[in-house]
């Protein structure tokens, strides 16, 4: 049976054994909510919100959200038109696939696939640092970028960056070396940003304040 | 963009600046020194417990939970971190990243173990570099004070095959003194490496931070002195204790002449001034 359309309980913050999810919740208590950090996929049903977040390889992470049976009811969950914000890699495992490490399937919720960044004379990889947001086809306001302008800047530390086959799909690009790449995706109420908004100081936490109020 | 990181050396409970990571001094608080820099636009913070290494353990877990709490940036903890669950237990009170020398020094394996664990992106390799009458660089162990018999170049070579994911490469002779980095080192090591190269050690001015990033390639900056020494001009301290050497915050100072106390050949300035002029000369930062 489908998720409705409305969860009755808090936010959740996907645990599935691989990052410092408490960044994460420390920012969204800042800003007024209180999450519950979770690997239940029943809280995960009854989420109003999910945040997947995500640090670490690729291969790992998937390997981990089946381990503790989470597939699944992302999937579902990301259908119920619910909110949900895959930050960093979370943003990558909405994709089809990744090359990380090997071909890995990813949640398939959002079509396309991640590829590793291009090496560029005087731009390492991995990107660690602030880049700015540049605006996509797609307006911003109602969105996660509510709140968000032009040239606002988030901390990045990624070596991989989605390709959604939709260009419709990219909410905002981010320059690096000579690469433009999707950092913001948004598709209905499945969003992915590529950055760290929970280390971003007034803008990522604006980012984080647009999806709490969605 | 370039990084600009402050840098907090913490001693006890308080804020302490040397020179060549001795002579400590203390200048407050680090809660009130770091909601400032995170106010004026710090793209990182970094703390350093600087006793550390001496009592072989870090004593900055609440300090750093109180700072996670309420400043939304980047941090990196180091000092006396020596084993896996030493970086569980400060990863777990709130930082982001680790800063490790003396430990991986005399144990390589520990990068690898820490990276494999955490992520390289939460590995950063703390070096103390000392020149040589040579010309080359040698790695310093214990804040500078003991010898590794290593060489810098080679070191940070193996520390990054290791899954070291930043070098934060400290010049222990400029360090405090306010006489600029030490570009020629900070080139070598930010040209060589695959991964991004944080200079510290030696700002005095503006135009040493500018000459780190032009000059020096870096890839982020880090500083103390010419930050603290500027946000002592208009913060009061009125909680600093009597731990350690505090004659330079009780000589009652006019706040407004603090910073003609301060170190010689020390220019102090507040980030977002500092962030200002590196733009208006060219580098673009946040």
């Amino acid at each position: 049976m489908p998720l409705s359309s409305r969860g009755v309980g808090p936010t959740a913050i996907v645990d599935y054994g691989l990052c410092n999810l408490a960044s994460v919740a420390r920012a969204l208590r800042h800003l007024g909510s209180e999450p519950v950090i979770t690997s239940d996929p029943d809280e995960l049903r009854a989420a109003s919100r999910v945040v997947l977040p995500g640090v670490g390889a690729f291969g790992t992470a998937m390997a981990n959200l089946r381990e503790r049976a989470l597939i699944a009811p992302l999937q579902e969950y990301a259908a119920s038109g619910r909110p949900l914000i895959g930050l960093c890699l979370g943003m990558q495992l909405l994709m089809d696939e990744s090359d990380e490490g090997g071909l890995h399937r990813g949640l398939g919720i959002i079509a396309g696939r991640c590829a590793r960044l291009p090496r560029a004379p005087g731009y390492k990889v991995p990107h660690i640092g602030w880049s700015g947001l540049e605006p996509a086809a797609r307006p911003w306001t109602g969105t996660v970028l509510g709140r968000s302008a032009p040239g606002d800047t988030l901390y990045f530390v990624h070596s991989f960056h989605v390709l959604p086959v939709d260009e419709r799909d990219v909410l905002a690009y981010t320059t690096y070396g000579a690469l433009r790449y999707c950092s913001v995706l948004a598709r209905g109420s499945v969003y992915g940003c590529q950055a760290h908004p929970e280390k971003s100081s007034r803008t990522g936490l604006a980012l984080l304040e647009s999806f709490l109020s969605l | 963009m370039i990084r600009i990181i402050p840098r907090l050396d913490i001693k006890g409970p308080n804020v302490v600046k040397g020179v060549h990571l001795e002579g400590l001094r203390v200048l407050g608080r680090p809660e009130l020194f770091a909601a400032r820099y995170y106010e004026e636009g710090a793209d990182e913070l970094l703390y350093m417990d600087t006793v550390a290494s001496l009592y072989g353990r870090n004593n900055l877990a609440e300090i750093v939970e109180r700072t996670a709490e309420q400043i939304f940036v980047p941090l990196t903890v180091g000092g006396g971190l020596r084993s896996v669950e030493d970086v569980r237990s400060i990863l777990r009170a709130g930082a982001d990243k680790v800063a490790i020398n003396t430990a991986a020094v005399a144990n390589p394996r520990l990068i690898s173990e820490v990276a494999d664990a955490f992520g390289s992106q939460c590995m950063v390799l703390s070096v103390e570099a000392r020149r040589l009458p040579t010309g080359a660089y040698e790695c310093m162990t214990d804040n500078g004070r003991e010898n590794s018999g290593r060489e810098v170049a080679a070191w940070v070579e193996e520390a990054v095959r290791l899954g070291a994911g930043e070098i934060l490469l400290t010049s222990v002779d400029r360090e405090g003194t306010g006489k600029g980095y030490d570009l020629e080192l900070t080139r070598l090591i930010a040209d060589a490496a695959d991964v991004p190269v944080i200079a510290c050690g030696g700002a005095g001015s503006v135009e040493d931070v500018q000459r780190a990033i032009v000059e020096g390639h870096a890839d982020a900056v880090c500083m103390a002195s010419i930050l603290h020494y500027g946000a002592l001009q208009s913060m009061q301290h009125a909680d600093y204790g009597d731990e350690g050497n505090v004659d330079f915050l009780k000589r009652k100072i006019p706040l407004a002449a603090r910073s003609e106390h301060g170190r010689r050949g020390i220019e102090p300035v507040s980030l977002v001034e500092l962030k200002r002029r590196l733009r208006e000369l060219g580098s673009p930062c946040r």
